[in-house]
This record gives structure tokens, sequence and C-alpha cells, in this order.
């Protein structure tokens, strides 16, 4: 166990019921993330990435191993890790996006109604939505939804921001944007992140430390650092790609080989 | 050669064709009337639905009118024109708005009681699982049940007074409203769910702060229909007996008209239900819609 780790998985085995069957999602994970990473989970459908992120955010107890936030066992969710999910249904419809923002800081933050304004007001500055302030979520599109639920996120300066394919569910043109947009704001405040990705290219341009897991139940196939220490030269990413992809698939690859 | 492969073998030539690239730089600016234009008047009006429902009425009141006069039975079917003269000199004397708000009284207590009785239940029914069975089962039981059904009860109970009016109403509206709320608690996304317990609310700030509001427009809905309802029962009730000071309501008012062979005020009466129902309805509860679920765009 590294000394200065924010969020600290050991061995954690997570199961949920489907009707009458008990599924493994994951088994026996082991992964540890420092400040200021940008630590992607990545692994094709069926590999308990969700899951394992939902059990870092408290709904889900692991049956096996635990799962330690600043070195406190997580028992339950809490807003020490906000979450921004996939679907755009995540904002309060009715509350505006200022209120949206402030609701969580006077709530779990404690704030007075002043301080919790002055700090959402700055983060959805951040997030450059100034303009559509008092603009309920339904009349924003869905980029401007997830940008909202991101500036709610950060605005409670978690101790972690747990992502759930929060891109996914956006068009490509806007999808791209708003990583490029993710990773401006970490440059800014260097905060810490756990996201969940099945896109390999979506998880070399956000991450700097990828976890790759496989399906039925997720188990750690590797841990990677990214960029890749060897392989910083022009156009790196397209490699590293069919790496992970040789790295997540291997029977395919035996296949076409 | 057959000609399917002649277009198979001739796609890729077409499509290797030399084509230029082309580039377009915008011309003059487009005229402001294309761009935008002016609906004309006479379908603006058409397209005001308040505009439109009011022609309506003008015409039934004008079918109304003719029939009667055609008729020229005023005990059978009064003129429209002496219903309303009738509704006037009832209201002017006085005898109209107490009956109006003898009903109103009765029924604002029966309908508060009903929906608080509605909240509990509910509150029950999500806390606990047995809860559930019990909102569900006295759901299924007593909401195909029509309250008026269970007036005779009421009275040999509760004997002839306001009390066995309040009974049979919130009967008519604990169960429209809690089969409502339930299912609308029941359909707030698990996405809200997450949220509100990732923001670390108590079981009372999750309740009212994430649950009530997300289920609002079901709840709103089961007010409504609880609403109707009430107003149904209650008419119908009055017109079996008044309350016993003497004073009955409205359905009692009619009662009292039709006994004395007072038909324009029967329809009166009638008519004054209808707009008290229409006020209730389209007023009261549309600005409540409009100022939530509408705006929230949770309907639309």
């Amino acid at each position: 166990m590294l000394e200065s780790a924010v969020l600290d998985v050991r061995g954690a085995t997570i199961q949920y019921k489907t009707g009458n069957a008990l599924v493994t999602a994951t088994y026996r994970v082991d992964f540890s993330v420092l400040r200021s990473d940008r630590f992607v989970l990545l692994g094709p459908s069926g590999c308990g990435k969700s899951t394992l992120l939902k059990a870092v955010g408290g709904y889900i107890p692991p049956v096996e191993g635990e799962i330690r936030l600043g070195g406190k066992r997580v028992t339950r969710p809490g807003p020490d890790r906000m979450m921004v999910f996939q679907e755009f249904d995540q904002l309060l419809p009715w509350k505006t996006v200022l209120e949206n923002v402030m609701f969580p800081l006077r709530e779990a933050g404690g704030m007075s109604r002043r301080q919790a304004r002055e700090r959402a007001l700055a983060y959805v500055e951040k997030v450059g939505l100034t303009r559509v302030l008092g603009s309920y979520p339904h009349t924003l599109s869905g980029g401007m939804k997830q940008r909202v639920a991101i500036a709610r996120g950060m605005a409670m300066e978690p101790d972690i921001l747990l992502m759930d394919e929060p891109f996914a569910a956006l068009d490509s043109l806007t999808r791209r944007q708003m990583q490029d947009e993710l990773l401006q704001l970490w440059s800014d405040t260097k905060f810490t992140l756990l996201f969940v990705t099945h896109s390999i290219a979506e998880a070399i341009k956000i991450g700097n430390r990828i976890l790759l897991l496989s399906p039925h139940p997720g188990q750690v196939i590797a841990e990677l650092g990214c960029p890749p220490s060897c392989g910083a030269v022009l156009g790196w990413e397209a490699a590293f790609e069919t790496r992970i992809h040789g790295m997540l698939f291997p029977q395919e690859e035996a296949d076409s080989a | 050669m057959p000609e399917a492969d002649l277009r198979a073998t001739g796609a890729p030539s077409a499509a290797t064709l030399a084509r230029p690239d082309i580039f377009r730089s915008p011309g003059p600016p487009v005229a402001s009337d294309v761009v935008q234009r002016p609906i004309p008047l006479g379908e603006r009006f058409y397209n005001n639905g308040g505009l439109r429902k009011l022609v309506v009425l003008a015409l039934l009141a004008c079918i109304w009118q003719g029939y009667a006069v055609y008729l020229g039975n005023g005990l059978l079917f009064p003129t429209f024109t002496d219903t309303v003269a009738a509704l006037v000199s009832d209201f002017a004397d006085g005898s109209l708005p107490s009956h109006i708000w003898v009903s109103l009284q009765v029924l604002l207590v029966g309908y508060t009681a009903g929906v608080m009785l509605a909240a509990i239940l509910t509150g029950l029914a999500i806390a606990t699982r047995i809860g559930t069975d019990v909102l569900e089962i006295l759901t299924a039981m007593f909401n195909p049940l029509p309250a008026i059904a269970l007036l005779p009860l009421a009275m040999i109970w509760f004997g002839l007074g306001e009390a066995s009016l309040v009974f049979v109403i919130i009967q008519s509206v604990v169960w429209a409203t809690a089969l409502n709320t339930y299912s609308g608690f029941r359909a707030v996304s698990p996405t809200l769910r997450m949220i509100g317990h990732n923001y670390g609310l108590g079981q009372f700030g999750y309740i009212t702060k994430i649950l009530i509001p997300a289920a609002f427009p079901s709840i709103l809905s089961g007010l409504k229909i609880a609403w109707a309802f009430a107003w149904r029962t209650l008419i119908a009730s009055e017109l079996v007996f008044g309350v016993s000071a003497g004073s009955g309501g409205l359905g009692w008012f009619i009662y009292e008209a039709k006994n004395s062979l007072d038909i324009p005020s029967v329809f009166a009466g009638l008519l004054t239900i209808i707009c008290i129902g229409l006020l209730v309805e389209n007023l009261i509860f549309r600005i409540v819609e409009h100022r939530t679920v509408r705006r929230w765009g949770q309907q639309t």
C-alpha cells in the first residue's frame, strides 16, 4: 500500500443480485489512486468497471477486500466522493443551473447561502456556463448538462471525483470537446479523478494511469502509465491503443494471426 | 455482360471520377422575410386555444337558447337567459353564495384530511415493506368503490351532518392521492436517488428534498384527480341531505329548487357547480403546474 494514496482498493470482490442470480462483478481487484491522478478504469462491457466505481462511491459494499479513502474505510455514499453519471437526468430538474451546483454545497458542505453562491458561480464560470445560470436543466443541451454535473462535482472540492462514462451519451464532436475541457479543468485545479470508460481512445486521452479489466468477472489485466514511459514519440497514441486492444482481447488477436 | 455486373464495375469508376472540391463564399444577405415572417392575424387568432374555446362556448349557449325557445316549456328546460337571470338574482340575494360557502368549507376539511391521511399511508409504504402491502391492498379494495356508496353507512355511523360528508370525501380523496403519490415515488430515477445519497442527505432530507420534488408531477396529478372525485362526491352526497344546521350546500340548493319547481335556479346551481370545477381545475391547478412541473420540464 502506498503511503500517499488517496484511494486504496485491496482485493475487492463485488457481487450484486439480478433476479435470482448472484453475479460477481469484480474479483479481487487491487489498485491505488494517488493525489491528482487521472485514473481510468478501462474494460469491455461486463468487466464490472461501473460496479467498481459504485463500490468506491459507497453504494455497494465489497463482499471481500476493502476500499479505503484517505485511510478510512468506505461504508456509505458521501460528499467526499462526488459522482458524475452518464445519464442526463442526474441534475435536479426543479433547480436552475446555479441552484444545482449550490445544492450540495449547502446541504452537504454546510455553507452559508452567500458562500455557496460564490463558490458555485466560480465553478459554473470554469465550465463556461455563466450565461445559463438561471436556466432549468431541461432547456440545456446534453453537453451543457454534463458540464453542470462536472461543475457540481468539482465545486464540492471532494477528495476524489468519480465519473461513470460521463461523455458516452454525447455526440462525438461534443465528446472530444468535453474531453479537452476536462483536461483543461484538471490542469487548473489538479483534482483527483477516477474515470470509467469503455473507449480505449478516451482512456488514453484522459488518463495518466489506466487499469485494464477483463470481463466476467472483472479482474486486473494490467495497470499502465499513460503516456507509456518508453513511447513518447509522435503518434504514440495509435500504437498504445493497438497494444491495449491486444491486451484486452487476446483471443481476437490470436484468431486473426 | 449482364446489367448488374455492368453497374457493379461501373460504380467505382464513377466514384473515382475527378470531381473538384466546392467552396462557396456567402452571397448577399438573405432577405429578412425569408428568414422570419410574421403569421397572418386570422391564423394567430385561430391558434389561440382560449379564443377557440370561447367561440365554442358561445355557440353552445346559442344552441341552448334556440332549443329552449323552440320548446317553450320553462318547467322542463328554461332558456339560457332565464338561467342567467336566476343565477344573477340568486347571487344577489345571497342564497347561492352562502350555499357555495357551506359546500366549499366541507370540501376543504375533507380534502385536507384526505391528503394528510394519504401522505401518512404513502410514507409508511415507502418506509416499510408491510406498509407497501397495506397500501396496495387497501387501494386495490377501496379505489374501485365509489365513495358515495359508503354514504348510507356513514349516515348511520356519524348521523345526518357534516361528519358524514367529510367521511365520504376523505374516502374519495385518500386512495387516488395515495396511489399516485406512491407510484410517483417509485418512478424516481435511480440516478436521482444515487445523487441524493451521494450528498449524504438524511432520511428526512432525502424525502423532502429529492423524492417529493422528483415525484411532484405524479403527486400533482393525484391531487387533481382527488379534487375532481371530492367535488363530485360532495355534490352527490348533498343531494341526499343538506347539513344539519339547515343551511345546506350547493347540492341541497339544487334539491330545494327542484322541490319548489324553480327550474331556472336548478340550472343556475348546475352552472355554478361546473364553473367552480372549471375554476379550480383550470385556474388553481394550472397555475401550480406552470410554476412547477412545466417550468421544470417534467411535463409538457
